[in-house]
């Protein structure tokens, strides 16, 4: 049970604003996750097993994703109805998603409007620190769940006022391997790896870095004091996918980040 | 631990076919899972059984395939066995390889008892 509202959404995501301590809007959809515990009602099949049973297979051969792929594209034809440019933004927890987005967004709010997505499984913490930034946001907390899925977005999205012609930031939960699979219909997706991690981080989760389409490596002020060769992460990197675009910044500095603004907003003329 | 929840849509999704057809149970279910899909066969299957309590599912055998990966040499179009996401064409050692099979996550069939 949920104990905001007292009701029976056991485990799943809620919405959350910054400030509004009484907002919270439950991810449901009539046959969602949270709707598997089916409880039998009337006929006790055990009754079956006294007559000759008959059984059949029957082919299905459906994409155990394709219910989130499908509601992934319902939320990129929406975006791309009303221009507005997505980027899901995927890393460990600690590589510095939230600071950099604190860092970009005020230059990017020069040019376009921006709004921010935030997955965490509890707090509203990076939502607030988004929020003072004057940027309409919501806080996605998934409970128990260790990504972001299509439906999480699309009930999100309904909850933000967003612009035409802008700019969503989706900064999913703090996790290398499970959001890889789960398209939100996002335009691109944004890896981010810092410095204090291992430069064989992409050889060792493979999978994120090869359906991403950007990479970047935060927190380089820190390269003097540890062992990591960001020329080697690079190569590792772009072994799993060459087609990754490659960027090295400091979110604190904020050294390369205008080259990142300028790729950004240069992607966002060309839509 | 994305196969908790990856189990709970296989069992939501075979628990609408199994319905539609009018099932009173769903014994097997036969999933395609390719080595490259980024899904670990055994945590699923220990996953399913908890997503599957007190559904049609409930008896359900899970039988896995699981089709090696392959990949196609971008420069010289030869085709070969690959076990990772990069690999090296082992003619032309070109590393354009496209991914061609070893990626699938499907649900091909149900068995049900009427």
């Amino acid at each position: 049970m949920c104990d905001t509202c007292g009701c029976s959404a056991d485990g799943g995501a809620v919405l959350r604003k910054p400030g509004l301590s009484d907002y919270h809007v439950h991810v449901t959809q009539s046959s969602g996750h949270g709707d598997h515990h089916h409880h039998e009602t009337g006929h006790d099949h055990e009754h079956h097993h006294h007559h000759e049973k008959k059984s059949r297979t029957i082919a299905l051969e459906q994409d155990v994703l394709q219910k989130n792929n499908l509601l992934a594209e319902r939320n990129r034809g929406y975006f791309e109805a009303r221009n507005i440019f997505a980027l899901n933004f995927l890393s460990s927890p600690g590589s510095g998603k939230t600071s950099l987005l604190e860092k970009i967004i005020p230059a990017l709010q020069q040019h376009i409007p921006v709004a921010v997505i935030e997955g965490d499984q509890q707090t509203t913490n990076d939502a607030d620190r988004i929020h003072a930034l004057g940027v309409p946001v919501i806080q996605i907390n998934t409970g128990s769940g260790c990504h972001l899925d299509a439906l999480m977005v699309h009930s999100a999205v309904k909850e933000l006022e967003l612009h035409d012609n802008s700019l969503l930031c989706i900064e999913n939960v703090g996790n290398l391997v499970c959001p890889a699979m789960f398209d939100l219909g996002e335009a691109l997706k944004v890896v981010i790896i810092s410095v204090t991690e291992g430069d064989d981080k992409p050889l060792k989760y493979p999978t994120m870095f090869h359906e991403a389409d950007i990479c970047i490596l935060n927190k380089i002020d820190l390269l003097p004091y540890v062992d990591f060769d960001a020329q080697k992460c690079r190569e590792n990197a772009l072994r799993v996918n060459h087609h990754l675009e490659w960027f090295e910044v400091s979110a604190k500095t904020g050294v390369g980040l205008p080259l990142l603004q300028e790729w950004i907003t240069t992607k966002l003329k060309q839509r | 631990m994305h196969e908790m929840s990856i189990a709970l849509s296989i069992v939501e999704a075979v628990e609408a076919k199994a319905r539609e057809e009018g099932a009173g149970s769903i014994s097997g279910i036969d999933l395609v899972i390719g080595k490259l899909a980024g899904i670990e066969p055994q945590s699923l299957k220990f996953c399913f059984s908890a997503a599957a309590k007190g559904t049609l599912a409930e008896e359900a055998l899970l039988q896995v395939e699981e089709p090696e990966g392959m990949g196609e040499c971008g420069e010289c179009g030869r085709m070969f066995p690959v076990s990772f996401y990069y690999a090296e064409c082992p003619d032309c050692r070109s590393l354009r390889v496209k991914i061609v099979s070893g990626e699938e996550f499907l649900i091909q069939s149900i068995t049900i008892e009427e």
